[in-house]
Formats: C-alpha cells, sequence, structure tokens
C-alpha cells in the first residue's frame, strides 16, 4: 500500500490535477492559518491583560480618605477624613505578620526647572518601598532611602521623561532642580513600564514635601502591601480588618461607604482573570468554528473530487483496480495534500504571529503566540477528518459498479 | 473458453420486474472471433456486462477458462477482470491526464508489474497498434482512431484470456471503423478470444461468427465467412 510505485501513482494524480489539489490544500491550510492566528491573537489579549496589572504590583491595597456621608459619635456627616504618619505606623504595629510593607503616597504637581527648561510633572511624596508598589526601575542613581525620610533631605529621583525633557542629552545625576520653589538634587533616574505618564513623575521623600507644606504631619494615600501567600481570600479578609481598623480609628460609621476608598489590586486582578479566561473561551470557540468550518469544507472539496473521479475510477475498475486500492488512493492523496497544507499553514500561521510581536499593541494585542502542541493538535484533527471526510466518498466510489461509472451521459 | 448454460438476468424496476436475459446458452472457443448483435434492447449489453463481471447473474452458470464465475466479491471480481479480461469501450475511456503509454501501463500496474517492465510492455503494445511515435502524447492529442488503438493496446497489455469490445467502432467514421476491425482481426489471427457487440452489419461480418439476440434470447447463432478489412483500408 505504501510502495514507491504507489506513491509514483499518488503524486502523477496530484500533479496533473492543480486545481483540485490546489483546491482541498487551500482550505486546509487556509483553515489552520486562521486557526493558528485566532488562537494567537486571543494569546495577544491575555497577554495585554496581564501586562496592565504587571506595571504595578499585584500585592497592593491603597486607602484614600474620603468624605464621610452619615454622622457617628457626634460627628456630624460631610468631615473631611484625613491620613497622618500616625496611621502608618498604627498599621504597621497591628498588622505585622500580614504586610509586606506599607507606603505614604502626597501627590502634587509643581513647575519645575532645570535652567531654561520647565514643566510642570506630578511629584509624589513618597517612602522607599514605594518603589516595589509601582515597580521603579531605577536606570541610574539610586533610589529614595531611610535617610532621606529621616533627614527630610532634598533629594530627588525623576523619570526617564523628565530627565529627557529638562536636561536633554546631559546627565541629570547630581544636578540640582527647582521643584514648586525648592531646590532638590537628583539622586536618580527610574524607568516604568506603566507608559509614558508613568515616566514624567517626580518622586521625593514624603517627609520633605510635609517640611515644605508648613511642617504638617498628612498623606495623601496609604498603600499596603500584604504578603502574597494571603492569596486572595486572605487579601479580602485583610482589606476588611485595615478598613474596620480606619473607621474605628477615625470615628466613621461602619456602613458609611464614603470615608473610606478602598482599591484592591487582588479583587481587580481576580477579575482581569477570570476576563481572560472568558476571553480564552471565546477565542477558543471561534478557533473551534475555524477548525469545523475547515473540516465541511474539506468534506465538500472530496466529495467534489470523488464525483469527479466517478468515471476516472470506473475506467481503473474496469481495468482490475480492486476496491481497496480505490479507497486507498483517494484517501492517501487526500491526507498527503491536507497534511503538506496544513504543516504549510501552520508554519505561515505561527510565522505571522512571530513578525507581528509588538505591532498590534495599539488594539491590546502583545507577543500574540500558540503553543506548539495545540498548533499540532489542530492540524492533525483536520488532516485525521479531512481523511475520514476522504473516505466515506472515496468508500462508495470504490462500490459503484463500472458499468454504472462508464455509461455515457 | 466460455460457457454459458441457461443464463437469466432480470432488473427490478420497482414492483415490476424486467426479465432480460431468458436462458441463454453459449459457448466460446478458443481463438474466436464473435459478434453479438441485436437491436436495442435485445440484452447484448447485459449479457457483455455479466461476461466481463461489471454485472452479476441471477440463474445459470457461467465458466471463464475452467473457472466457475459465480458469487465473486467485488476485490475478486476485480482481480478476475484484471487476469481474464480486456474491455474495449465505445467511448474509448482513456485517463485523459495521462500519456498513451502510462495508459497502456495502467492494468499493469494493478498486477503490480514492476514499473520497468510495465513500460516495456506498454512500448510493445503500442508498436503492434503502430502507435509507438505516440507514446508520451496525451489523449486529448489523439484522433478518434488512435484513441481506440490505445485503447485496444491497453485491453491487450495484461495479456487477457478474452478481449471484450462494446461497440468498438460505434464513435468512428467507416474508415477508422475499418483500421480498427482490420487491427481487430490481426490481433484475433495471432490467437487472441475477442467478442464484440455491435449492431452494424458490416462490422458483425468481419467475425467469424455472428450470435443475434432478440428480446433475452439466441435467435440465431452461425459461422460465417469472414471479411478482411484490410481490402477497405
Amino acid at each position: 500500500m505504501f510502495s514507491r510505485d504507489n506513491w509514483r501513482e499518488i503524486f502523477q494524480t496530484i500533479q496533473k490535477n492543480k486545481l483540485r489539489t490546489f483546491l482541498s490544500g487551500f482550505t486546509v491550510a487556509l483553515g489552520i492559518l486562521i486557526f493558528v492566528v485566532l488562537f494567537g491573537f486571543g494569546n495577544g489579549l491575555i497577554n495585554t491583560f496581564q501586562l496592565f496589572f504587571e506595571d504595578d504590583a499585584q500585592n497592593i491595597i491603597t486607602f484614600f480618605p474620603g468624605q464621610t456621608t452619615k454622622p457617628y459619635k457626634g460627628y456630624k456627616s460631610g468631615r473631611q477624613i484625613e491620613f497622618d504618619r500616625s496611621d502608618l505606623a498604627d498599621i504597621e504595629k497591628n498588622f505585622p505578620m500580614f504586610l509586606e510593607y506599607v507606603t505614604p503616597r502626597i501627590g502634587r504637581t509643581y513647575l519645575t526647572k532645570f535652567k531654561n527648561e520647565s514643566n510642570n510633572y506630578s511629584t509624589r511624596g513618597v517612602a522607599p518601598s514605594h518603589q516595589f508598589a509601582e515597580k521603579t526601575i531605577i536606570m541610574k542613581g539610586r533610589y529614595l532611602d531611610k535617610l532621606d525620610i529621616l533627614k527630610k533631605t532634598k533629594t530627588a529621583v525623576i523619570g526617564r521623561l523628565v530627565e529627557k525633557d529638562l536636561f536633554g542629552q546631559e546627565d541629570a545625576i547630581g544636578n540640582y532642580i527647582d521643584v514648586g520653589g525648592s531646590v532638590f538634587k537628583v539622586v536618580g533616574v527610574y524607568q516604568d513600564d506603566g507608559g509614558d505618564d508613568e515616566e514624567r513623575r517626580i518622586y521625593v521623600p514624603y517627609t520633605t514635601l510635609q517640611l515644605i507644606e508648613k511642617n504638617n504631619d498628612k498623606v495623601d494615600q496609604i498603600i499596603v502591601a500584604f504578603k502574597p501567600e494571603l492569596g486572595y481570600s486572605g487579601a479580602m479578609a485583610l482589606e476588611k480588618s485595615l478598613s474596620t481598623f480606619f473607621k474605628e480609628k477615625k470615628y466613621i460609621n461602619p456602613n458609611d461607604q464614603n470615608g473610606i476608598f478602598i482599591r484592591n489590586v487582588a479583587e481587580g486582578l481576580k477579575q482581569t482573570q477570570q476576563l481572560a479566561r472568558v476571553l480564552q473561551l471565546i477565542v477558543a470557540f471561534v478557533a473551534f468554528g475555524t477548525i469545523i468550518a475547515g473540516i465541511i469544507g474539506i468534506s465538500n472539496i472530496m466529495v467534489f473530487v470523488v464525483k469527479e473521479r466517478t468515471k476516472e475510477l470506473g475506467i481503473r475498475k474496469a481495468l482490475g483496480a480492486t476496491p481497496k486500492s480505490v479507497i486507498s488512493t483517494i484517501l492517501l492523496e487526500s491526507i498527503f495534500i491536507t497534511t503538506i497544507s496544513g504543516v504549510l499553514g501552520m508554519l505561515i500561521g505561527i510565522a505571522i504571529l512571530g513578525s507581528l510581536d509588538k505591532t498590534l499593541e495599539d488594539f491590546f494585542i502583545t507577543d500574540p503566540y500558540i503553543d506548539m502542541p495545540v498548533a499540532i493538535f489542530a492540524t492533525l484533527v483536520l488532516i485525521i477528518f479531512g481523511g475520514v471526510a476522504g473516505y466515506i466518498p472515496a468508500k462508495r466510489a470504490a462500490r459503484i459498479k463500472p458499468i454504472v461509472a462508464l455509461r455515457d451521459e | 473458453m466460455i460457457e454459458i448454460k441457461d443464463l437469466h438476468k432480470s432488473y427490478k424496476m420497482g414492483k415490476n420486474s424486467l426479465h432480460v436475459l431468458k436462458g441463454i446458452n453459449f459457448n466460446v472457443e478458443e481463438g474466436e472471433l464473435v459478434a453479438i448483435m441485436g437491436s436495442s434492447g435485445s440484452g447484448k449489453s447485459t449479457l457483455l456486462n455479466i461476461l466481463g463481471m461489471l454485472d452479476e447473474l441471477d440463474e445459470g452458470s457461467y465458466t471463464l477458462d475452467g473457472v466457475a464465475i459465480k458469487n465473486l466479491n467485488e476485490t475478486k471480481a476485480a482481480q478476475y477482470r484484471n487476469k481474464f479480461l480486456g474491455f474495449i469501450f465505445q467511448s474509448f475511456n482513456l485517463i485523459n491526464y495521462k500519456s498513451a503509454a502510462e495508459n497502456v501501463a495502467l492494468p499493469l500496474y494493478y498486477q503490480k508489474v514492476p514499473r520497468k517492465e510495465r513500460q516495456e510492455k506498454a512500448l510493445k503494445y503500442l508498436t503492434q497498434v503502430g502507435l509507438k511515435e505516440w507514446a508520451n502524447h496525451l489523449p486529448s492529442e489523439l484522433s478518434g482512431g488512435q484513441k481506440q488503438r490505445v485503447a485496444i493496446a491497453r485491453a491487450m497489455a495484461a495479456e487477457p484470456k478474452v478481449l471484450l469490445a462494446d461497440e468498438p467502432t460505434g464513435a468512428l467514421d467507416s474508415t477508422t471503423s475499418y483500421e480498427v476491425m482490420d487491427l481487430i482481426q490481426k490481433i484475433n489471427d495471432q490467437g487472441n478470444t475477442i467478442l464484440i457487440v455491435t449492431h452494424e452489419p458490416d462490422i458483425a461480418d468481419m467475425c467469424k461468427r455472428i450470435v443475434h439476440l432478440k428480446d433475452g434470447v439466441i435467435i440465431e447463432d452461425k459461422k460465417i465467412e469472414q471479411v478482411r478489412a484490410s481490402k477497405y483500408v
């Protein structure tokens, strides 16, 4: 059945019937190609979603002060809640076993100048551990350290684009910039995966900002990083007890939704992962549909091929072709074409995905890819079903009496 | 060579059954050239189909070269056809994407003859029908007579016991018809057994024996003085 003679016969048939070969090959190649590209796009979408969250640390709960809407313990509603340094200390004291670090954040926008260049930048007063919360990457120099906080030094870490804007080609490290009327020494330059906005920021010690602002004690937000091993439910529980703690300390009605606002990355992360999973499901569904369409396509072509060859098969049978040899000729031919074109379509699809890389990032598709086993499995499925689809009409053709097949129309 | 005893064949057409062959008794010796004649509906094609193992008989017996042809499955029938029979059709039935030589070699392919030998034999038989120079041409590049000669070479290639020809000259003009008949006569002269179904009396006259069918029975079976086709060529 697999002799060289047999293959020679099959090759000849394939070569001499180019349209037929092209049609069935094209269907299979296109089916696999679309499957691979679609599946890759799905993975690219998921990649993008993960990147959104990888920009910042994923074990972060942020507390924002709000305005009360309910009176409580003698306090009227409409009271502005404020955080201060004692809150940080209290959290560190009460929840040490759950926490990795705690950092405040004070957000301001200052006109910043160096020589003749000036621009408005978001300036943040933070503690050293804020670096981990934002996943700030130091390019040169250093980040803020404990000593900066303690001594309230006028040091600043500036974003890559701040350096580019203000210093041009010059090295910012060691130079002094004017931030809102105070002179800060640049000790570090950073980059951030979060995009241009995040690289146009200036980080300074929060204690220094407090000192400049009439030596107050207030912080805007409190960022709490929990230990990752807490997991989703642990993080939710911690969020709840921290919320209770704050509401008690700040005399906020436990049922007041507006006294304190909380953003828990764990929650968002879970939602995103669910969304990604749904996306993957949709993509898998569409890809599955493509394969089904491919199978239907190849089945149609096989029916057409056998129909077209009825007379030829009748001649062959009259000359002594056994039903087995008729079936095997048709099957081997179809499996040969589907295998070659299936693999070709798969490789082209993978090549397309590889060449896209980051070019579709604007459409939320990052680094699209497909796992080789998935691609190979899909190709195999199409080949096998192509074979099955070929077998049924081939078997029917083998049973046709030569006299019927040879009858003149 | 061929022995047929009390052959019956009927086709079911809905509720009715059409009795086509009603008890045929008929022998063919080796080396005979027999014409089977009859108007359409006389059952001559059905008889040829049964002789060619393309159709099955209902009653009676059919023995070909001492082998009883009965209850054959498709595979066995295919093997017997390949071994015992060569077909020549009215519409030639060459495979259009294969060259003349490849068409002639095809029955040998199904006999699992090695490729080299197939090509040699194909060329030998093409030479015999006078088409050696046309070996590498496609059927579409040949005239009707040439196509039929390729088909005859193909039928001969497997060296069958019996050649069955169904209206071999039906699609040809008379000059070409005589050329083809001349070839068939020459093949017969070499000792090959040939059966020809035809409704043309002049073609039948070029055989050595005429069997006349009417309404499913043989009404006449006579040996005749053969008219040589070479006279007209």
